[in-house]
């Protein structure tokens, strides 16, 4: 271990931060996308509408049965097919990111909808509010704030999923990590590297997430 | 949208016997890192609820580790990084002569990684038995070990069915993270049909049905083993 290169990493920070760049947009992108669907999701299930709640329900179950990476593969595949031309691995990598964590957050949402006790509810309908309005104003303000830990978590989880867009050779964080390893034959020094940074992040993250939780009223 | 489709791809030799072979090794991967990450996990489960507080940190330190690291980057690490940190000799035999290389490591990482998250569960199994049934067990002069085997791991157990299941189909789903050190499984199969054939949406699509299908089975089945073992007045069966 004695001939660690620091000066590898040094010497391609500007490259790897590039890469971190992307890691970042693309988690960003994917948890406002996410969030958006998966609050769609969230709602149609529990307004109970006949067809539609199935179709919510079915859509999340069947997106949580399967790997992230063949979501990825398929996404990859379709959306050039779809659009009829070829688009940036980017582009279609998002679009996979979106439409699988809306199933997961969706299934967040609706657990923090559901812990909203039902008199609110009811009391927004008394004084005369439509259902979008009671959710709007009174439902959902409340369950995303006691949901934020669990989205914190989950915004972790995410950051760390889109390490996966190594099958499709989207230039992330990892990605430019290892392009390097492999070029200067630094394969210690760029994975040891790398995993220090994701731990970090990711750690300080989840510390950050506890605390809120302990600060909650319950 | 222009496409050929040809669905009679998937039935045709040899695609037909990738996809068995893949399903193989997706099962073979997932079932052996669950034997890793079930025995592993129920100890750091146990350490975490330990009094001891040596034991309770070093728990709680490999949990921290083991999720706040990619698992990607974890199994890169455990390809690329750990034989070169071995004894010359012994990372000579790792890198050269050890069988499987690719499935190995695989399954090495995906039980160290899942074991962190089972620890997780079964931290939360033992703390839903209860400080009471602890101290009960104690009281009539069990020794601490014993008040593990006989009182709460089965109950604890027996509470976290539900994300037990969740957490083996997830370890199911994670296996295809295999296919990037050249273990070519279920995923990495389809995606090899449709570079052979581009056929992409027949193949996608077998690969889809058999997550699926696999998913829903196993759910189903735990479901009823769920019902026939539930620890009565416990939130978790009332569902």
């Amino acid at each position: 271990m004695g001939d660690f290169d620091f000066a590898i990493i040094y010497n391609n920070l500007p490259f790897l931060l590039e890469g971190m760049k992307t890691t970042l947009l693309l988690t960003v992108a994917a948890i406002f996308g996410g969030i958006v669907i998966g609050t769609v999701l969230a709602m149609i299930r529990l307004a109970n509408i006949p067809v539609l709640s199935w179709v919510a329900a079915a859509y999340v179950n069947f997106f949580r049965s399967l790997p992230l990476i063949l979501v990825i593969f398929w996404l990859y595949f379709l959306v050039p097919l779809i659009l009829g031309r070829p688009v940036g691995a980017f582009a279609s990598v998002l679009v996979a990111f979106v439409l699988f964590e809306a199933a997961y957050y969706s299934e967040i949402i609706r657990a923090g909808i559901s812990s909203i006790r039902s008199g609110q509810a009811a009391a927004a309908r008394a004084i005369g509010m439509t259902y979008s309005q009671t959710m709007r104003f009174i439902v959902l303000p409340q369950a995303f704030k006691a949901m934020i830990p669990v989205l914190l978590t989950q915004a972790i989880i995410l950051f760390q999923d889109t390490s996966l867009v190594y099958v499709v050779g989207l230039k992330d964080f990892l990605v430019s990590a290892e392009l390097i390893a492999n070029r200067d034959q630094k394969l210690i020094e760029m994975f040891v590297f790398v995993a220090v940074v994701y731990f970090t992040i990711c750690f300080a993250g989840s510390m950050i997430a506890s605390r809120i939780q302990r600060k909650l009223p319950v | 949208m222009q496409y050929n489709w040809d669905w009679g791809i998937l039935f045709r030799d040899p695609y037909i016997w990738w996809l068995v072979d893949g399903l193989q090794w997706t099962l073979t991967i997932a079932i052996c890192a669950w034997v890793i990450a079930f025995c592993l996990g129920s100890i750091l489960g146990i350490m975490r609820t330990s009094i001891n507080p040596y034991l309770r940190f070093i728990g709680t330190a490999y949990v921290e580790l083991f999720r706040n690291v990619p698992l990607l980057v974890q199994l890169f690490l455990w390809y690329f990084v750990f034989p070169e940190l071995l004894p010359e000799e012994a990372g000579r035999w790792v890198k050269r002569e050890m069988p499987m290389p690719g499935f190995t490591t695989t399954v090495l990482a995906l039980g160290l990684y899942t074991a962190s998250r089972l620890c997780e569960q079964v931290r939360s199994g033992i703390e839903a038995v209860g400080i009471g049934q602890r101290n009960a067990g104690r009281a009539i002069g069990l020794s601490e070990t014993k008040v593990y085997i006989h009182i709460l791991l089965p109950n604890a157990y027996r509470i976290i069915i539900a994300p037990l299941t969740s957490e083996f189909l997830t370890i199911f789903k994670n296996s295809s993270l295999a296919l990037t050190i050249g273990v070519i499984e279920l995923t990495g199969m389809t995606r090899q049909i449709e570079e052979y054939t581009f056929q992409g949406f027949e193949a996608f699509t077998a690969a889809t049905v058999i997550y699926s299908l696999v998913t829903f089975t196993v759910m189903g089945f735990m479901l009823h083993l769920e019902k026939r073992l539930y620890v009565p007045g416990m939130i978790a069966a009332e569902k």
